[in-house]
């Protein structure tokens, strides 16, 4: 007889635990052919406000760590995924070979980011030749709690949305592909394992219709990132709801994940400081 | 006073062969002859080392001509998970990069466990970062080739990962000459290499004195020359490399000016200024070799000093509460007693807190010249130990004054609480590095380099990569 499987439970992750849902709900996800894959849970406003709090939380300890620091962990979580890539290629819903290459190209763009946490204020920062005896210095700063719609493309879209909004200092509230989210919640496990502080990514399950306009009307989130979201009227909607404490927001799109990410999706969500000081004896 | 018990780090850690070869074409190979690598605390025989002559330095060369194809076709995110893999052996290997280290150079396990290794590893994981974003530096991201580096012995393994890692990140191969007598971390660094699998050729070792450093800087097939060491080599070099096409940057000498104004926070100040002379037996290019203090604070700020120095400990490299380590080597050591020697013949006073001195090995006490003017020698030349000169200044004009008064231009020390004068000081400064309120501060991300006769490029941060590419 051949032995029974045990199945994980796919849960939600926030501030570095793994919940169910406060609601109690889930919903049924489903292969590509329609084959019984999980219930997922299905978070509600209050599972969305929680990771809210949790990703403020993280944030001052993670945006004051040393851009070296962050750019270690990042590398770390490159590490740890490259250990579970026959894993992911499993569950992503591509077959084993286009699996395999976008777990590498996930990875790869991993790395890509945990390079840029010591460079980016070299790239976007300056030193300013104001006329007059002053010092004058701007460099780039994390904008605070970002939420990310992430977009349907299970492991390299999530990777690549999420890695740019961290790697700078942000901390992160992330909406799960609704179709494929089981990705989303092995990637936790990712990140769990990888010295990533608690808090600073959190991944919900669920409607994205559902949690994406309270994260966009949550005034204690700075930025939206709303790549993932496929309905205009509800991209609309959000877009809108942002605007009460001006978030900033990345619209909907549908970018080629496997093309050179550029360095836009950092600084979507970075401030500029500039910081005068006079010089005299 | 306390008082320590013996804390020695073990050394069970390291393997050291009995002999070694040199690193060419990623495997390790004979030379002609060799040379023996002392520990300059003890003066024991660690290991024989060969001597790449001129013939061994062309298959060097050779070797790295042909890796550059490969490497330099390479997509920058693939040579940059190279860079990656190195960074992170080294994390593993630290401990035992340390106290070989330690055992070559002499420089107390302190400073090589937690400065010299934590850098050289940040510095690779920093340059490997950048392999895949050149397009994002603004020097375009075209190789030079082959880049021949010949590094100093104050900071073996750091030297070499400031000269490796961002020629590897731009795309050239190179071709090392670590200094003659601390030769081990450089060939520990190949099998580094090895444990990362890089391709053949890309890192070439080759050890010896300076015959093997002059064959590689006048090699017809290198692209790019850099060097770190005396200010005098750096001539001979510049002028060996004039008429050809290679590029050329030069790390030198300092004779750094650390000042101290009188609203400074004495304390502090004090800490700065034995970091900044004492730091590695003061063999430091970069050192605050010269101490510039108002004159109303000068009693109260050598006070505190002298008795600061006196709780300094001076012993074996591997213990872990020694403070200051061996000199190098002999010729150091009889070049550091010689001008200190001519500082007292000129006029100077010397002092040193009581000290004793190992039997064995190459040791120099901590010391401190007062009374030294500008027209001094120990004022003038760079004494590359542990021997400090102290000036006085009573205006700020008149500190900025003194501290350019001499042909280097590394590094410079501001101590005050007044921000904007710090500003002010640093604006007329001519050095590559002003420190305000520390010393002795290095990182990846921040350009090092210096102003005048102290050399020209800069290593470190995005303008290092300048360095390396066809700009």
């Amino acid at each position: 007889m051949s032995r029974l499987s045990v199945r994980k439970t796919y849960k939600l992750f926030i501030g570095g635990a793994f919940p169910r849902s406060e609601s109690g709900r889930s919903y049924v996800v489903t292969s590509p052919k329609g084959d019984f894959l999980a219930n997922a849970s299905r978070a509600s406003r209050k599972d969305a406000r929680d990771a809210v709090t949790a990703a403020r939380k993280a944030f001052p300890g993670w945006s004051g760590a040393t851009p070296y620091n962050r750019g270690q962990i990042l590398y770390r979580i490159a590490e740890m995924l490259e250990g579970r890539r026959g894993q992911f290629a499993e569950e992503l819903p591509l077959g084993k070979k286009a699996g395999l290459e976008q777990v590498d190209a996930a990875i790869d763009r991993l790395v890509w980011y945990a390079g840029w946490s010591d460079k980016i204020a070299s790239v976007r920062g300056s030193a300013n030749p104001v006329a007059g005896p002053y010092f004058n210095l701007s460099t780039p700063e994390p904008s605070g709690v970002v939420a990310v719609i992430a977009p349907s493309d299970p492991l390299l879209g999530l990777v690549s949305a999420v890695a740019p909004v961290i790697v700078t200092g942000n901390t992160a509230v992330v909406v799960a592909s609704e179709s494929s989210p089981l990705a989303a919640i092995t990637l936790a496990e990712v990140l769990a394992t990888s010295d990533l502080p608690g808090g600073v990514v959190n991944i919900l399950t669920g409607h994205q219709a559902e949690l994406a306009p309270w994260l966009a009307a949550h005034m204690d989130v700075n930025g939206l990132d709303l790549t993932g979201v496929a309905d205009p009227d509800l991209a609309l909607r959000c877009e809108q709801e942002a605007a009460e404490n001006l978030k900033r927001v990345i619209r909907p799109s549908s970018p080629d994940w496997s093309a050179d990410p550029g360095i836009g999706r950092m600084t979507a969500f970075m401030e500029t400081k500039t910081v005068w000081h006079p010089a005299g004896v | 006073m306390f008082e320590y018990a013996p804390a020695p780090e073990s050394r069970d850690v390291v393997d050291i062969k009995p002999s070694y070869g040199l690193f060419i074409n990623g495997e390790f190979v004979p030379g002609s002859s060799s040379f023996k690598t002392v520990n300059p605390a003890n003066e024991e025989v660690l290991a024989e080392v060969a001597v790449a002559s001129s013939d061994d330095v062309d298959r060097a060369v050779q070797a790295a001509r042909k890796a550059f194809g490969v490497w330099s076709s390479m997509p920058g995110a693939e040579r940059a998970k190279y860079l990656f893999r190195i960074a992170r052996i080294i994390q593993e290997r630290a401990r035992e990069l340390a106290v070989l280290e330690s055992l070559d150079n002499g420089k107390p396990i302190r400073e090589s466990r937690d400065v010299d290794v934590p850098l050289v590893a940040a510095h690779f994981f920093y340059y490997a970062g950048w392999a895949d974003k050149l397009a994002y530096a603004g020097f375009g991201d075209r190789p030079l080739g082959v880049a021949g580096q010949v590094i100093p012995w104050n900071f073996p393994l750091l030297m070499l990962a400031w000269k490796i890692a961002p020629a590897l990140a731009c795309g050239n191969t190179v071709v090392l000459k670590p200094a003659e007598t601390t030769p081990l971390t450089a060939l520990l660094f190949a099998e580094i290499c090895q444990q990362a699998d890089l391709p053949p050729g890309v890192v070439n070792i080759v050890t010896g004195a300076g015959e093997t450093g002059a064959a590689v800087v006048a090699h017809p097939d290198v692209n790019k020359v850099a060097f770190t060491g005396s200010t005098e080599v750096g001539r001979i070099i510049a002028r060996t490399v004039a008429g050809t096409s290679k590029k050329l940057t030069l790390e030198l000498g300092g004779k750094a000016a650390n000042i101290v104004f009188e609203d400074a926070a004495i304390d502090q100040a004090v800490e700065g200024i034995v970091n900044g002379i004492f730091f590695n037996q003061g063999h430091v290019c970069c050192a605050g070799s010269r101490l510039l203090v108002q004159e109303s604070v000068q009693d109260q700020l050598l006070d505190s000093l002298r008795r600061r120095l006196s709780t300094l400990r001076l012993g074996d490299p591997l213990d872990k509460n020694t403070d200051i380590g061996a000199i190098n080597s002999a010729d150091q050591l009889a070049r550091i007693r010689q001008l200190s020697d001519l500082g007292e013949q000129e006029g100077a006073s010397r002092w040193s807190p009581a000290c004793e001195l190992p039997e064995k090995g190459f040791w120099f006490p901590p010391t401190i010249f007062t009374g030294v003017a500008q027209s001094h020698s120990i004022a003038r030349e760079e004494i590359f130990g542990p021997v400090l000169s102290v000036l006085t200044f009573r205006t700020p004009a008149e500190a900025v004054e003194k501290a350019n008064n001499t042909p280097y231009g590394l590094s410079a020390g501001v101590w005050t609480e007044k921000g904007s004068r710090i500003l002010w000081m640093a604006d007329r400064l001519r050095a590559g590095v002003v420190w305000a309120n520390t010393f002795n501060r290095f990182d990846p991300t921040s350009p090092f380099g210096g102003y005048k006769e102290s050399g020209y490029g800069r290593e470190g941060g995005l303008a290092g990569l300048e360095a390396y590419l066809d700009v």
